[in-house]
């Protein structure tokens, strides 16, 4: 049944599809709606969770640490300087291994004050790890929130869904509701075999030391580099899982691209533009002018940044002669932080295309589609000749 | 030998002595109880302990005469500043490492 709501509607309504049992969350715009609609769906009965009020995202993602740590499925969702306040209990969470979900409703960051879209929240939180999803329309929002409480119970690691505030987040779309009882076959219950017990007190996460040690019973126990290496082991593996997840996932409901990125024109493109989001299918619009034009480019649209699906990303963009890679986000003193990690990724590569980069979109600045069609010709055309093989290029800059 | 084996993902264990790893080893004072000036141990009875009932990390045993487990005792002198005989010297820990 296909159903017109806002892409926070479809957030929230993921969640109470997959059943999630303690929400706590802290309203900032643009995600305001998403935790609004979850707490009327509580209130109103129609959705069986504990909603708990908090005074602060850090509270926010603590109350689902202690949630997910009692062993019950957790939800919350923030935008910029909420996420940002959160940071100290992102990396808790990851390390202490809880399967929370979180929406990252995108939005830029202070200072300067800011409500509108890009990415620096959630790109400032790529080290936390966390595994990154960001989306492209409204049936990737709900889809991609259920499918995410399944891949964070696999493989025991916490999973935001990032997408754009206001374009995505307040846009009215159509989008397929899923079935309840679908959703229940694909994602089962959260059921840890270690979760806390008063009957069977532990020490969790209480001071490791750098070296491993004996535990109480004698046997030899991880110390902190151990704990962390396998978070990194676990994130990597995770890049099948989460193909594995979308794999499960079509097979139920029948829709779903690729799971790392999704193509557009790109079979014979001999120049590949790179982005994250919804600016991915504005590009598609860009890419459609300058097929008529006659110049060989298509899209990519990033969906995992973390963990990075780097040999999918070298197989899509390595036969291209030129990578333009568009950007809502920057490494403040670099470049623009999928630009380098994509350059890093092709730098193993024989045949390495040039990689331009551009930053747009900043703090919501307009993106219109004819500069994306500008840059790219500029690009396609002139190559590695191009000034902004060395230096950035920033769109719609009015210094 | 790794520690792979031990089958955990995060932090966690029992709670018991040892749990947070030898602790003794970060003594940079070692407390030693003088069984002259001792009440349990001079009097041969079950009484005092204030020593025992205020470490803070169970090292010292409810008994005549109490005993330290310098393997987790870390130094922190609490029982020597609550003994209420003074029976209990800090002393400094390389009198002990350098006598072998």
């Amino acid at each position: 049944m296909y159903i017109i709501e806002s892409g926070n509607v479809a957030a929230a309504i993921g969640v109470k599809l997959a059943r999630a049992q303690v929400i706590a969350a802290y309203p900032i715009t643009p995600q305001t709606p998403l935790t609004e609609k979850l707490s009327e769906f509580i209130e109103s009965g129609t959705m069986k969770a504990a909603y708990i009020p908090v005074e602060s995202e850090h509270s926010a993602l603590a109350v689902c640490i202690a949630a997910s740590t009692a062993g019950a499925r957790a939800f919350t969702a923030t935008s910029a300087n909420g996420l940002l306040y959160m940071h100290e209990q992102l990396h808790w969470a990851a390390g202490a291994r809880l399967p929370i979900v979180m929406c990252v409703v995108n939005r830029g960051v202070g200072a300067p004050w800011t409500v509108w879209n890009d990415h620096q929240d959630s790109i400032s939180q790529r080290d936390t790890g966390w595994i990154q999803i960001y989306v492209n329309d409204h049936q990737e929002i709900i889809d991609t929130t259920i499918k995410a409480f399944r891949i964070a119970q696999e493989v025991n690691i916490p999973v935001m869904v990032c997408y754009d505030g206001y374009i995505l987040s307040h846009s009215h779309m159509p989008f397929d509701l899923p079935d309840q009882k679908l959703v229940d076959r694909f994602l089962p219950p959260y059921n840890p075999e270690d979760c806390l017990d008063p009957k069977n007190p532990t020490n969790l996460n209480s001071v490791t030391l750098p070296d491993v040690r004996m535990n109480i019973r004698g046997e030899l126990a991880h110390g902190y580099m151990e704990l962390r290496y396998l978070l990194q082991e676990d994130l990597r593996r995770s890049i099948q899982v989460v193909a594995d997840v979308e794999k499960h996932y079509k097979e139920i409901f029948n829709r779903g691209e690729g799971p790392y990125l999704e193509e557009y024109r790109c079979k014979d493109a001999s120049f590949i533009a790179v982005s994250m989001g919804s600016l991915s299918f504005q590009l598609r619009v860009a890419v459609d002018a300058l097929r008529k034009e006659g110049i060989k480019v298509g899209v990519i649209g990033i969906r995992l940044y973390r963990p990075f699906p780097d040999k999918a990303i070298v197989k899509a963009l390595s036969k291209a002669d030129g990578v333009i890679v568009f950007e809502k986000a920057i490494s403040y003193g670099y470049m623009g932080t999928l630009c380098s990690e994509i350059a890093s990724a092709l730098y193993k590569n024989a045949k390495t295309p040039f990689v331009h980069n551009y930053i747009l979109g900043i703090g919501g600045r307009n993106i219109r589609t004819e500069d994306l069609v500008d840059a790219l010709r500029n690009s396609c055309t002139k190559g590695k000749n191009t000034d902004s093989a060395d230096t950035l290029g920033w769109i719609g800059l009015k210094i | 030998m790794g520690t792979r084996k031990c089958n955990q993902i995060t932090s966690t264990g029992e709670p018991g002595p040892g749990d947070g790893g030898k602790t003794g080893s970060w003594r940079v004072l070692r407390p030693v109880i003088d069984p002259n000036v001792c009440i349990p141990a001079r009097k041969n009875i079950n009484a005092c302990f204030i020593c025992w009932l205020y470490c803070p990390d169970c090292t010292i045993t409810r008994t005549i005469p109490p005993v330290i487990d310098y393997e987790y005792c870390k130094g922190c002198g609490i029982c020597a500043e609550e003994c209420p005989t003074k029976a209990i010297t800090m002393v400094e820990e390389s009198k002990f490492s350098s006598k072998g």
